[in-house]
């Protein structure tokens, strides 16, 4: 009889908690949708400048980029001069880069991927995933921080499949604006990879969006990369030949 | 007998002349010596490291992989067969590492730490408690600012994609002369890197002992010794090609100042000539004596030359020849020191060009003494 109720209470307690945890989750994805709605377009056009921090002095470098979907993006650099006219195309998990002063395209694989663009805190694999977190990633809120001085909430997002590169990320997500006013990126074993710092949120088109991103690789000294955002046009129409290997040359 | 008589009487009479010809030549003589030697002596050097410290007695690689081609290491790897034998696996997998905040794209390659058929001493990650320990070559700790009992961070991505980062510890440097084995790589146990990359049971290529017996495996070629060998003979070999050209000036000259000298022999000493005809020396043994006393200066040469040659061959046999620190860089076998190699078909082969080299030029202006008129040439009447 004691036995009986002791296995009564015990189901009620992990079904109470399961509950918990699963209207957890469901609060945490929905979160994590409204900020895929604010952060991802289905076409978007931005002018940019990334800020690259070296040892010695900063870089600015400018570029415009557009793209489609996850899986189509093509940049082209604006200045300074030497990396004037390089341009940068993105088809599914393929890149190429045309360099002006050799004239040449050619194509990034293999740990060429991994190389940082331009001397930035970003790796082109990192340029390259370009998916919705709801899509690859379980949601869960951890709890709530102030962060910029906003009220925020704590999100654990971990993988959903194996082929994650990053299998445990925590986002801080603002919680009237529906961005992340932080980000940061774990490697399985729980070593901290990455962390990014969003500010100067501004309302576009009716959506929040951080116009100026501090991406920091934390295992690399430096003051990190700064993308700025000039500039962005969601939804816009774009070309198809846009997305050719012909814009390149062109 | 007698023009070896007058040959000689000659050309010692003939003093500084005699000399400086006979100092030209062996010059010519020890550095054709000295170069090809040292050559020979890092093809030597650099197969046996490389077989001792790389290659074994061959490799069996994947189909996929490429050892000079970085871009293949990322598909480059199988499962290991189940009929293999006197062969130890290497996994070869991509990482990222982190000295003092700065960011190097590197190799990790895993081996069974007792049976590895090459020198790496990967035995030494054995007996110690730290979770991931490596061995790394000199070159790399140079570059890397490492040394034993460091800690650093390396980023790696497992055969999922997903990136895996840790601390691995280095438990040895080792110095070795083959930088293949050494630059951009990191060495560990290979379950180790099993465990970490989730490749279990995968290999990039194989090492083979001497009692491999090649045979056909599906998705694995074998490629032997001599074959891996083949990169360090062409090189040795182009090397070799490029220092014909300093030979051939160094020997042009030497032979140019004989043939000079000969030249001017016979038109100086043509009232001898037609004395010796004349006293009934026949045209032919004239001839001979004069090709004889320019064949002399070679063997002179040859003397001359071992006498300052042979402690210097001597000397560098011993010590060695330093290579500087930027050379051994190139990312090719060599030492710090080039020990030479005097092979007998280099040092007889270099014997007889000097000789034969000799006597045709001192024949060719000799010719010319069949032609001339001995009444005249008795009267001192140039022709």
């Amino acid at each position: 009889m004691f036995k009986n109720s002791l296995l009564s209470l015990l189901l009620i307690f992990f079904s109470f908690f399961s509950n918990c945890q699963n209207s957890s989750s469901v609060k945490a994805l929905e979160i994590i949708k409204k900020v895929d709605n604010n952060m991802f377009a289905d076409t978007q056009i931005m002018d940019s400048k990334m800020i690259v921090y070296g040892k010695r002095k900063s870089r600015t470098i400018r570029s415009k980029g557009y793209s489609k979907g996850a899986y189509k993006n093509y940049t082209e650099y604006l200045s300074p001069e030497r990396e004037k006219g390089t341009k940068m195309l993105k088809l599914d998990n393929r890149l190429w880069i045309y360099s002006p002063s050799t004239d040449r395209i050619i194509q990034l694989s293999g740990h060429l991927l991994r190389q940082s663009v331009m001397g930035s805190d970003l790796s082109y694999e990192d340029m390259m995933e370009e998916q919705k977190l709801s899509e690859i990633y379980y949601c869960n809120i951890l709890g709530e921080e102030s962060i910029q001085n906003r009220n925020c909430w704590k999100l654990e997002l971990v993988a959903k499949k194996e082929d994650v590169s990053y299998h445990k990320r925590i986002l801080y997500i603002d919680q009237s604006w529906f961005v992340p006013l932080k980000s940061e990126l774990y490697a399985k074993s729980g070593e901290l990879l990455k962390r990014t710092t969003f500010n100067e949120i501004k309302k576009i088109q009716n959506r929040w969006y951080p116009t100026k991103i501090n991406f920091k690789d934390v295992l690399k000294s430096g003051k990190g990369t700064d993308f700025i955002v000039l500039e962005v046009l969601f939804n816009p129409p774009i070309r198809n030949d846009f997305f050719l290997k012909s814009i390149l040359k062109k | 007998m007698l023009e070896l008589k007058l040959s000689l009487k000659n050309l010692l009479g003939a003093k500084l002349r005699t000399f400086l010809n006979v100092f030209v030549l062996s010059i010519s003589f020890v550095i054709i010596i000295l170069l090809n030697s040292l050559m020979d002596g890092w093809d030597a050097q650099a197969k046996r490291d490389s077989i001792a410290w790389e290659y074994g007695n061959g490799h069996l690689l994947h189909k996929n992989y490429d050892p000079l081609d970085p871009f293949s290491i990322l598909d480059g790897h199988g499962s290991i067969p189940k009929e293999v034998n006197n062969l130890t696996p290497i996994l070869v997998h991509q990482a990222t590492i982190y000295p003092q905040g700065r960011i190097m794209s590197i190799s990790m390659k895993g081996g069974f730490p007792k049976n590895t058929f090459i020198k790496v001493p990967l035995k030494k990650v054995l007996n110690t408690n730290y979770k991931y320990p490596a061995v790394i070559g000199k070159r790399m700790a140079e570059s890397t600012k490492l040394s034993i009992g460091d800690e650093v961070l390396i980023r790696w991505r497992d055969k999922n994609g997903t990136y895996d980062a840790d601390r691995i510890t280095i438990v040895d440097v080792f110095d070795s002369d083959v930088p293949t084995v050494d630059t951009g790589q990191l060495w560990l146990d290979l379950n180790t890197l099993w465990q970490m990359t989730g490749l279990k049971n995968e290999a990039s290529f194989f090492i083979a002992n001497t009692s491999y017996k090649p045979s056909v495996l599906q998705d694995w070629k074998f490629k032997s010794q001599e074959s891996l060998l083949k990169i360090i003979t062409d090189l040795v070999n182009q090397k070799k090609y490029q220092q014909g050209i300093i030979y051939f000036l160094l020997m042009s000259i030497a032979l140019l100042a004989i043939f000079d000298t000969q030249v001017l022999s016979i038109f100086r000493r043509q009232k001898e000539i037609g004395t010796l005809i004349a006293l009934g020396m026949t045209r032919f043994r004239v001839i001979k004596l004069f090709t004889l006393e320019g064949s002399l200066y070679s063997f002179f040469s040859l003397l001359l030359g071992g006498v300052y040659g042979f402690p210097l061959f001597y000397f560098l046999s011993l010590n060695g020849f330093p290579v500087p620190p930027a050379d051994q860089k190139i990312g090719i076998a060599i030492g710090d020191f080039i020990y030479p190699v005097y092979g007998f078909n280099l040092v007889f082969g270099t014997i007889l060009t000097v000789l034969i080299s000799a006597t045709i030029v001192s024949f060719l202006p000799a010719k010319k003494i069949s032609k001339l008129n001995p009444v005249l040439a008795l009267k001192g009447k140039l022709q």
